[in-house]
């Protein structure tokens, strides 16, 4: 007898709704759940795993020795690399390519890297119009880890821990 | 490595130097050999250097195989005083062998193999214990028509290919089963390839021909498979080559072979056909009408040369030449002509105390030969050194066979060899052909004696199989076509007027009789470049195209026909039994030289004459390398320490 009295106070005096209101005008005064993304940036985690890079040494020499153990690991076989021998006797690859439409980002080229010169780095904005622009070549590659070394070295230091 | 655990012993003992006693109880697996094993790779592990991944063994290492079972999972090298792991000076071994000394764990069996498989006493060690080294004691270069087998013999990454420097690692890469072509020992080899593209050859186990060697040739010489390649079809126009569409000069083959009398059709062969095209290109001819099929090589010392099977191939098997006690080798230098060969022969001389024999010219072999003389006007006094053989061993090369003197000297060493005394299974007589394709061809009943023939038949159409030597020495007159169906192009494809571009052994694979008259197929790798075709199929072509059906379309039918034409060439692997040995002297031609006094020739007599031997070789890049520092190291001082 009692819940159906509650039933029927409920449905007349429309306190549902009253409830329904006040969240909406509750969330007026709360911080916005969204951001505004091409100008605000959400936190993203050190380990975040974004576009590719090739490292460098401090001395700009490039860090890959193409040992292809990451082009061996990679689940999705994205990884191509050609070794050749250098002027200057070391070894080198010629040709390293990650095909990024095929890439799964699980990260286990830079788990391979015995030099961590591949890294997934924190970019995750490199959107392009074609295909072709998604198979990056060496050059490109290297040119992201040029461009995010601050980032990813912040990123290794805060990891180095757990690895 | 190899510690175990024998109960009642109180340490670990090494099973390689234990010897066996009865009621002996012994534990490979056991905590204690476990615990053994682990220390002592520990110890080779403190003096290795970390770089497998810039390492070309990495994948295929001994040592990382082992890390993987006996290793310790952490390391006690800590370093404390900073003086870092041992590092060595690398050697100069050659262009062919890469050294990385660091990375030697002192198992010394470059050394020995060096030393007992070689005879080269170039390698060795120097110093004890942990200061020990090896290297080379003088600068020296390791140069031997069997080096490339010290990379496979390392088990870590201290020696490498060269030439395969850093193209590949052995996971992806893909093995073809195959044989080798640049000598007519039918070596097992295994061709390793990736993306369509051969990188390198190893050799494959066959305790029945090679063992577990390859010739640095068969090694090595795979980069000419990239040079000078025909790879579209081309024809002759205004003394000038063409390229053109498969069906245009099919249809001019077609009408020059129509459009010739039979009789003016002729076929030769090259060295490295395999049984398939040889038979394909013999049922063509025959169809047409004609019966010249010819190979470069000559042996006339008897017309029955082509039917019996004895007087034109090694003999004995080639394992049981270990087991000979008195070789005599006429006119021949197994060193070079077949490495895998001479190693068996090495083998006698070294665990048998055989005593080694030669008649003609004096040449670098790798065993203590006795030279007692020239020419065949010698043998009647050779016959004396054999007599008191158990197993003699007469092997005979077949440049001699070509010459003037054949007969003679075949009779001579037929009379020689049924007047001593052996065993009944005994072979004693054998030849020592130098072409892939030789056994093949006249099983396939091909005739030897190409150029004779040319010139004494004068073709008007001449259908070449990859024969080069031939129009080295003869060019066709303006009359005669020349159709060239091969994968190279040198002085054969030059003067050709059409030129059918064909598939080299890698590609097309195939059957390959060996010096035993052993039968292998060798498994197909790569694709042919280009246009080129698999070379028994452009002769299929050529039939449909001339209107005659050759029953034969797919490999299974054309492995049917070869089983008509002889059993041998499909029974895989078997030696068949010499039949009819005791014809040949009764078969043998007349006697027409009288140059008995003229010296014997042999045309690889030292190292540097081994690289570079023929076309297919002397095209090679690496081949030409190591050539060049054979010559350079007779200069050196060290030449002959």
């Amino acid at each position: 007898m009692g819940d159906f009295v509650d039933r029927i106070a409920q449905t007349v005096f429309w306190t549902e709704l009253a409830r329904g209101f006040a969240v909406t005008i509750a969330h007026i005064f709360k911080e916005p759940a969204t951001i505004n993304y091409p100008f605000e940036k959400g936190p993203l985690s050190p380990r975040f795993r974004g576009e590719h890079a090739l490292r460098r040494y401090p001395s700009g020499e490039e860090r890959c020795i193409a040992c292809k153990l990451c082009e061996a690991y990679c689940p999705a076989q994205a990884i191509t690399i050609d070794a050749e021998e250098r002027n200057d006797g070391s070894r080198r690859a010629i040709r390293y390519d990650i095909d990024l439409t095929k890439c799964i980002f699980c990260g286990y080229c830079q788990e391979a890297c015995p030099v961590d010169a591949i890294v997934e780095g924190p970019n995750f904005e490199y959107s392009t119009e074609t295909h072709e622009e998604l198979m990056y070549n060496k050059e490109k590659l290297l040119s992201n880890g040029d461009r995010w070394e601050p980032e990813i070295v912040s990123n290794l230091r805060d990891n180095f821990l757990y690895r | 490595m190899c510690l175990v655990e024998i109960e009642g012993m109180w340490k670990p003992q090494i099973a390689c130097a234990m010897p066996v006693a009865k009621n002996m109880k012994i534990r490979t697996n056991s905590e204690v050999a476990y615990k053994a094993q682990e220390s002592v790779l520990e110890f080779l592990l403190t003096d290795h250097p970390l770089d497998c991944p810039i390492c070309d063994q990495g994948g295929e290492c001994d040592l990382q195989d082992l890390s993987m079972k006996f290793g310790s999972d952490r390391t006690r090298f800590t370093d404390i005083h900073f003086e870092g792991k041992r590092a060595v000076e690398n050697k100069n071994l050659g262009p062919l062998i890469r050294t990385e000394m660091t990375r030697c764990i002192h198992c010394t069996r470059c050394i020995r193999f060096a030393s007992q498989v070689c005879g080269l006493d170039v390698l060795g060690t120097a110093g004890r214990g942990g200061e020990m080294l090896v290297g080379t004691y003088v600068d020296k270069m390791f140069l031997s028509e069997l080096s490339g087998n010290i990379i496979d013999l390392c088990p870590v990454g201290a020696l490498t290919n060269k030439p395969y420097m850093f193209k590949a690692r052995p996971w992806e890469i893909n093995r073809a089963n195959s044989i080798d072509v640049t000598d007519a020992t039918g070596t097992n080899i295994s061709v390793n390839y990736r993306f369509n593209r051969v990188l390198r050859v190893l050799p494959r186990e066959n305790e029945e021909v090679n063992q577990e060697w390859l010739s640095d040739k068969g090694r090595w010489s795979i980069d000419s498979l990239d040079i000078q390649r025909l790879v579209t079809p081309m024809y002759k126009c205004n003394d000038c080559l063409v390229a053109t569409e498969w069906d245009i000069v099919l249809k001019m083959v077609s009408k020059q072979l129509k459009c010739t009398k039979p009789f003016d059709i002729m076929a030769i062969a090259g060295p490295y056909c395999n049984a398939e095209t040889l038979v394909a290109t013999k049922d063509l001819l025959n169809v047409l009408g004609s019966e010249h099929t010819y190979i470069e090589r000559n042996v006339d010392y008897s017309e029955a040369v082509v039917d019996i099977r004895a007087s034109y191939s090694l003999n004995i098997c080639m394992k049981n030449i270990a087991l000979s006690d008195k070789i005599l080798l006429v006119g021949t230098n197994p060193r070079f002509e077949a490495p895998v060969l001479n190693a068996r022969i090495r083998q006698a001389y070294m665990f048998n105390e055989c005593d080694v024999y030669v008649i003609g010219p004096k040449c670098e072999y790798n065993y203590h030969v006795e030279y007692v003389g020239q020419s065949v006007k010698d043998l009647s006094n050779a016959k004396k050194y054999l007599q008191n053989a158990k197993s003699p061993l007469i092997f005979v090369g077949i440049d001699q066979l070509q010459t003037p003197n054949a007969v003679t000297l075949m009779r001579e060493l037929i009379r020689i060899s049924n007047s001593l005394k052996k065993s009944s299974d005994w072979k004693v007589l054998n030849i020592l052909p130098k072409e892939a394709s030789f056994a093949g061809a006249l099983e396939a009943g091909w005739k030897p004696g190409g150029l004779k023939a040319i010139q004494s038949l004068k073709p008007r159409v001449i259908l070449s199989l990859g024969a080069d030597d031939v129009f080295r020495q003869w060019s066709p007159p303006k009359d005669c076509t020349v159709i060239y169906i091969g994968f190279q192009g040198d002085s054969g494809a030059a003067c050709a007027s059409i030129i059918l571009p064909g598939s080299a052994y890698t590609e097309a694979g195939g059957t390959f009789l060996n010096m035993e008259c052993r039968s292998q197929y060798a498994q197909p790798a790569v694709s042919p470049p280009g246009k080129a075709r698999y070379d028994w199929k452009i002769i299929r072509a050529i039939a449909e195209y001339c209107q005659i059906c050759l029953f034969y379309t797919d490999p299974d039918s054309i492995c049917r026909r070869l089983a008509q034409i002889s059993p041998n060439f499909v029974s895989c692997g078997t030696c068949q039994k010499r039949l009819f040995e005791d014809l040949i002297p009764q078969l043998l031609a007349n006697d027409s030289s009288d140059c008995v006094g003229q010296p014997f020739d042999v045309c690889m007599k030292k190292l540097k004459e081994y690289y570079c031997s023929d076309i297919y070789t002397s095209n090679s890049p690496t081949m030409v390398k190591a050539q060049k520092a054979v010559m350079k190291m007779e200069k050196s001082p060290y030449c002959h320490v």
